[in-house]
C-alpha cells in the first residue's frame, strides 16, 4: 500500500505537526529509530524555511520504491521569494535571517537524496528521499 | 496564540526543567526568557536541562539551548543537559550541530551529580 499524507504550513505549529507527520510514516514504512530523528529533523528544518521564508507551503510524505528497495520521499514546496543561488544556499554557514545557516545543507546530510527546484518570485520545490536498508 | 510554559524548579542553588512536549518555536523562545530571568533573580549557580522527551532537536532547538548555555555563562551559571536520546545526539552531530560549549550527562541523576562537582571546584576557586 503505497502512503501518503501531506501538511500545510502556515504557523510554527505546523512545523511540529508535519515532522510528527512524517516521522510516523517512516515508522509505518520500518524505518529504525535513528532514521526516524533523521527524517523528523530533516522535516522540521525544511518545513521551518517554508515558514520562514515563503510565509505558507506544503510538505507531503509518501512512500517510493526504485529497483526494489522501498523508502520515504518529501516533497516541500512553497511559492514564496525562491531561491536565487543554490549553491550558495547549500553551503553550511550561509544564511539571510541570522540563522546558523545550517538547515538546508543539514538535511541534505541526514536524507540520502536531496534536490532543490527553485525559481526567484516563483517558488520552490525540495524533494528529499531516505531508503530503507 | 498563548504558549505553553516549560515548568522551571529550583532546588539549593540549581535549576531544573524538563521539557516534556515538543517544543514549537514560541514555547522554545518563551522557555529560554523565562529561563535567563529565573537565572538572574534566583542568582542559581547551575542549571540542568532535561531532554529525555525530546525526540527532535533541530537547528531552531539547537541554537537556542547553546544561546542559553552561552547567556548564562556570562552569569556565571553551568548549563549541563541530560536526557539527549541516541538517535537525537547522532542527528544533532549529522545536522553540523555539535554543541561544543554545552556539557552533556546520560540522565538527570548523573547530570546532578556533575553539577555538584562543577559548584564545588567554582567553591575552591579551582575553575
Ligand atoms: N523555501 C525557501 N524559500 C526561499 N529561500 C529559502 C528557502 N529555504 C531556504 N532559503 C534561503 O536559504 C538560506 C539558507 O537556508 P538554511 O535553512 O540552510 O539556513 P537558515 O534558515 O538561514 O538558518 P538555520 O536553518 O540554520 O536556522 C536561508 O537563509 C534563505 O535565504
Ligand atoms: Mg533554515
Amino acid at each position: 500500500m503505497v502512503q501518503s499524507k501531506a501538511a500545510v504550513i502556515r504557523s510554527d505549529l505546523d512545523i511540529v505537526i508535519a515532522r510528527t507527520m512524517a516521522r510516523d510514516v517512516a515508522k509505518t514504512l520500518g524505518f529504525g529509530a535513528i532514521d526516524q530523528a533523521r527524517i523528523a529533523t530533516a522535516v522540521s528544518e525544511l518545513a521551518r524555511n517554508i515558514f520562514l521564508y515563503a510565509g505558507t507551503g506544503n510538505v507531503t510524505v509518501r512512500e517510493v520504491e526504485k529497483n526494489n528497495r522501498k523508502g520515504i520521499e518529501i516533497v516541500c514546496e512553497d511559492q514564496g521569494p525562491g531561491i536565487a543561488n543554490i549553491d550558495l544556499v547549500m553551503q553550511d554557514g550561509y544564511s539571510t535571517s541570522r540563522g546558523m545557516g545550517m538547515g538546508l545543507p543539514g538535511a541534505k546530510r541526514l536524507m540520502d537524496d536531496f534536490s532543490i527546484r527553485s525559481q526567484e518570485n516563483v517558488g520552490t520545490t525540495i524533494t528529499c528521499r531516505k531508503w530503507r536498508n | 496564540m498563548e504558549s505553553l510554559r516549560i515548568p522551571i524548579l529550583k532546588i539549593g542553588d540549581i535549576l531544573i526543567a524538563s521539557i516534556q512536549v515538543a517544543l514549537h518555536d514560541a514555547s522554545a523562545v518563551q522557555f529560554k526568557d523565562d529561563l535567563l530571568q529565573k537565572i538572574h533573580d534566583t542568582r542559581a549557580r547551575g542549571v540542568i536541562i532535561d531532554l529525555t522527551a525530546l525526540d527532535v532537536v533541530d537547528s531552531f532547538i539547537g541554537r537556542l539551548i547553546a544561546d542559553i548555555a552561552a547567556m548564562a555563562g556570562l552569569m556565571g551559571t553551568r548549563v549541563v543537559l541530560t536526557g539527549l536520546q541516541p538517535a537525537v545526539a547522532i542527528t544533532l552531530v549529522e545536522l553540523g550541530l555539535e554543541l561544543p560549549r554545552v556539557l552533556t550527562a546520560l540522565n538527570l541523576e548523573k547530570g546532578l551529580t556533575m553539577m555538584q562537582r562543577l559548584t564545588e571546584e567554582s567553591d575552591d576557586g579551582s575553575v
